[in-house]
């Protein structure tokens, strides 16, 4: 063991946006002297300060281990997951925690996500197919047959946790918020490309002014997501297809038979 | 009539694009074109006017006028579209990018052909 892991009283000092947008008051920064070991994230941080120094602090989170995506926030200015960032990892003797950029502020670090969600909700993220498949009539079961390199198509899109990040760093959001983000762009790929999907007009709902012509390709969305995902990848995906570059020659599943017996 | 009705976005930046593409090859035969005399004699009158005489040069000059007019007041209109977002805007800017085009092909069809003469 080291001699750092035996330090128990390391300090960091936490400077945090602070904004009431209910009362109209104006923003400043509070900071704060938090206690921290090696391990300590900037949520577990956010929340000392919260327990023991100033209740009021309003932060959203739930998970606390990077999958519910919902305590994003720019941490020395880059849009990252409170709960996925050690403090000993960010080399610095003050932290920033602000608000994600690109959304509406509610209070201090919790911004308003209903734009974002509208987005998603707006390029039908589910499987659209003709026939009910899973729970058929007759009392069969039926199943999709996806190859290793058909699910290889969409895997890593899947894995979104719809936490903002990319949405917070995409620069054609900062000034059109028509346009549908990068998150919402990268699932309209996971789900065109996924041979269950049968959907003909999918790729109308983006073709528009504000859609996915827009993209500058700045791949900001690509460089924070914290879980992998590469939107820009996607978003250049569909503009090929979109432009015919790349032809669309997805085979659509076949469908099984499953006996449960 | 509304361009968006006629043309999807992504017809529309198809055109962007391969316009933009074409543009850099007959831009680049239009250099090499001046850098075949000294540059100086190639900015001379009689040298241009000559030129203006020259069926190939006049069809080079011509695709060059409308190639970088789609693809420029396209790449206009995609930039102002940024700037705000709601339809009496969008229906503006789309009248004046296109009718702008419109208007200084017709006007450097004109010249091309007073200086050929035709
Ligand atoms: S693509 Fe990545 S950064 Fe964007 S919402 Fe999904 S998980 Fe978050
Ligand atoms: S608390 Fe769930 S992702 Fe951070």
């Amino acid at each position: 063991m080291s001699n750092n892991d035996n330090k128990i009283e390391d300090k960091i000092k936490l400077k945090v946006y602070r904004e009431n947008r209910g009362q109209n008051s104006k923003s400043y920064y509070d900071s704060f002297e938090v206690p921290y070991k090696r391990w300590t994230t900037v949520l577990d941080a956010l929340l000392y300060v919260k327990g023991y120094i100033d209740p009021s602090l309003a932060i959203r989170y739930s998970c606390r281990m990077a999958s519910c995506g919902s305590c994003g926030m720019k941490i020395n200015g880059i849009p990252r997951l409170a709960c996925y960032t050690k403090i000993s990892e960010l080399e610095t003797s003050t932290i920033e925690c602000e608000p994600l950029g690109n959304f509406p502020i509610i209070r201090d670090l919790v911004t308003d996500f209903s734009l974002f969600y509208k987005h998603h909700k707006n390029i039908q993220p589910y499987i659209q197919s003709t026939e009910s498949v899973e729970t058929a009539a007759e009392e069969k079961t039926y199943s999709y047959n996806q190859s290793p390199q058909d699910v290889d198509k969409y895997l890593q899109f899947s894995y979104c946790i719809k936490c903002g990040l990319c949405y917070s760093a995409c620069p054609t959001v900062g000034t059109d918020l028509r346009f549908p983000g990068p998150q919402a762009l990268a699932q309209l790929y996971r789900y065109f490309a996924d041979t269950r999907d049968e959907s003909k007009n999918r790729l109308n709902i983006v073709d528009d002014r504000h859609g996915i012509w827009r993209c500058h390709f700045a791949g900001s969305c690509s460089k924070v997501c914290p879980k992998g995902v590469d939107p820009a990848l996607g978003i250049q995906l569909l503009r090929s297809y979109m432009l015919g570059v790349s032809k669309n020659n997805k085979k659509q599943a076949e469908k099984i038979e499953v006996n449960l017996d | 009539m509304e361009i968006q009705r006629v043309l999807k976005e992504s017809q529309i930046m198809k055109i962007h694009y391969i316009t933009g593409i074409a543009a850099i090859f007959v831009v680049a035969i239009h250099i090499m074109m001046r850098l075949v005399v000294p540059f100086e004699s190639s900015l001379n009158y009689d040298y241009i006017i000559a030129n203006y005489k020259n069926i190939f040069y006049v069809l080079i000059l011509e695709s060059i006028l409308v190639l970088i007019s789609v693809h420029g007041f396209n790449g206009i209109r995609v930039i102002l579209l940024e700037l705000r977002q709601n339809t009496a805007w969008e229906k503006v800017i789309t009248v004046i990018t296109i009718s702008s085009m419109i208007a200084l092909i017709a006007y450097g069809t004109r010249t091309i052909i007073l200086a050929n003469g035709l």
